[in-house]
């Protein structure tokens, strides 16, 4: 059917898109590689040099930079685990049959919507203040010491916002994928007499899979980039002990001026997230193509 | 026996649905909420009973100028999205329509760059957006936006578009119809719904976006998200007007969100999951 004609019309549909998509990835790429082997200050931008692997010697041997590529791990894998764990068990509940369930829906859905920043600040200030916070209210009513979350655990805290907001966007991926099942199949292993829990372990999740597989795909994307909600909770501290990756790079270069620093933090930083990606697409190329 | 049994059941998914859910709603819940209390019962203790003042939205719009954030957040949302639009749906229309071997590679590095960290290109583009003079700007933050979000445009698009069955292209063409009426006539009507859903899911992902928003911009050009952002030292009393800003920030986009959430998952899964 296709043609050399409508090969080549479909070419020319396609460029705009692949073009500008190359040109806005490489040349601030290779920007930032330039950037990361130059001594360049904003405070003194007149006098820039060649650094060689100045910077990176100075990235990889500032102890920030393990806490913060810990810290970033500690982000998408908590998060992951509490979304996936929990959207399960939520998606498993919601499947029953139920009164009023398109409000409830809705209801759990809501925080997906939330912009960072306010998902950030309601938390901040609403639930977990240790004077005006709900928890405080809780704890005090109960008769025990209110808790400073964000100074007593600050990574924990930052986890416990981003899994709100990320937790519905499971739940609703993985109970779409759920009412996918076969319910003749359901039925006919009830018949047979397999209990919940071995109908959950050898029917529904093997079902589920790819569902999760997605996931943990699309939040890794978002994951390995949690910016907005340590900038207005904790601003990466106290020390550098919410700062991640991407917290660090622009403490570096918007609050330091360290064009140079930066941009070698921004190339390990690529490097990882190269790093992850080919496991990720490979695994889900993997269930992709069943 | 049956039937009561399962009515019991019912009951009980009922009760403890309604429970996760309201945990899950109660941040957004009790902002709401706050937002209506005046500021001394907004710190006096947990309460479910505002007394339903206005004022903190009045406040808020005079002491902040809540409106032009909100036109910001509206121009750069939709601007973007159309622009991607613009953009994507001949790359998607192509790809759906005559799919080359490389077809499925060119998609595959397309949501690989969504992987590249922002943070890693901010100081190039910081340092060009300023020597263009494009720093809080709207037309600079749109084609960032539009930019960011292409990938998954194209990928949403192409989903939808592959659906449409090639058959009915053969026997508009078996009719006589041309290439312009093909389009116009067949494919069109075709490809609205998968358009629609697109630019509704754009739209919220770019009003919800807070790294570029909020580094690339101060005062002009600001959205709600960096309209919020600046918020987070505490201003004397402030958690009712901090709720209404919230409130106002929120609502329009999770109105949006409720009526799209069946085209959500679909969407943001690349039609993997449906």
């Amino acid at each position: 059917m296709s043609t050399r004609n409508t090969q080549g019309l479909a070419r020319a549909m396609m460029a705009p898109s692949v073009v500008l998509l190359l040109i806005w990835m490489i040349v601030p790429l290779a920007m930032t590689l330039w950037f990361s082997f130059q001594n360049y200050n904003l405070l003194n931008p007149a006098n820039v040099s060649f650094a060689g692997l100045f910077n990176y010697q100075y990235f990889y041997t500032d102890p920030a930079f393990f806490q913060s590529v810990w810290n970033t791990l500690v982000i998408v894998v908590g998060v992951l685990l509490i979304t996936l764990i929990g959207g399960t068990a939520i998606a498993l509940l919601l499947d029953q049959p139920m009164f009023g369930q398109g409000i409830v829906r809705i209801m759990i859905i809501s925080p997906f919507f939330v912009m960072p920043p306010v998902a950030a600040l309601i938390w901040k200030n609403m639930i977990m203040h240790p004077e005006y916070g709900v928890l405080a209210d809780i704890n005090r009513s109960l008769g025990f010491q209110p808790v400073d979350w964000f100074a007593q655990y600050p990574l924990l805290s930052i986890v416990i916002i981003v899994a709100w907001q990320w937790l519905p966007f499971a739940t609703l991926i993985l109970l779409t994928a759920l009412q996918s099942l076969d319910g003749e199949q359901k039925e006919a292993a009830e018949m047979d007499g397999a209990g919940f829990v071995s109908r959950f372990i050898y029917l529904t999740l093997p079902h589920l899979a790819r569902a999760m597989t997605v996931v943990i795909l699309i939040q890794t994307i978002f994951l390995l980039g949690v910016y907005a909600e340590i900038l207005v909770t904790t601003n990466g501290g106290p020390g550098y002990a919410s700062t991640n990756l991407a917290f660090l790079i622009y403490r570096t270069a918007l609050l330091g001026y360290d064009v140079g620093g930066a941009s070698a933090g921004g190339i390990i930083a690529v490097i990882l997230a190269n790093i992850v990606a080919i496991f990720l697409m490979r695994a889900v190329g993997k269930n992709l193509d069943r | 026996m049956a039937r009561a049994v399962s009515s019991r059941r019912k009951l009980a998914a009922t009760v403890a649905a309604w429970a996760v859910a309201l945990v899950i709603f109660f941040p957004i819940l009790y902002t709401v909420i706050t937002s209506i209390k005046t500021e001394g019962e907004a710190i006096s203790g947990f309460s479910l009973i505002p007394s339903f003042t206005l004022e903190n939205y009045f406040t808020v719009q005079s002491q902040k100028d809540y409106f032009k954030p909100f036109m910001n957040s509206v121009v750069l949302a939709v601007g973007s999205t159309l622009l991607a639009l613009v953009i994507a749906v001949p790359a998607a229309w192509a790809m759906a329509f005559s799919p080359t071997k490389r077809t499925k590679d060119i998609l595959m590095w397309m949501l690989s760059t969504k992987m590249m960290p922002a943070v890693a290109v901010l100081v190039p583009f910081y340092l060009m957006f300023r020597d263009f003079g494009l720093l809080d700007t709207r037309i600079g933050l749109t084609v960032m936006l539009t930019m960011i979000n292409l990938p998954i445009v194209v990928w949403m698009l192409y989903t939808y578009f592959r659906e449409i069955p090639g058959e009915i292209l053969e026997a508009a063409r078996m009719d006589g119809a041309s290439l312009w009426g093909e389009i116009v006539y067949v494919l069109t009507p075709m490809a609205v719904p998968g358009i629609a859903s697109t630019m509704l899911l754009n739209i919220i992902l770019a009003w919800n976006e807070a790294f570029w928003t909020i580094r690339l911009t101060t005062t002009n050009a600001a959205p709600l998200t960096a309209f919020i952002a600046s918020f987070s030292s505490p201003q004397g009393l402030f958690w009712a007007k901090l709720s209404a800003a919230s409130t106002m920030a929120i609502a329009p986009i999770l109105i949006m969100g409720w009526f799209s959430q069946k085209q959500l998952v679909r969407g943001l899964t690349f039609g993997a999951v449906k």
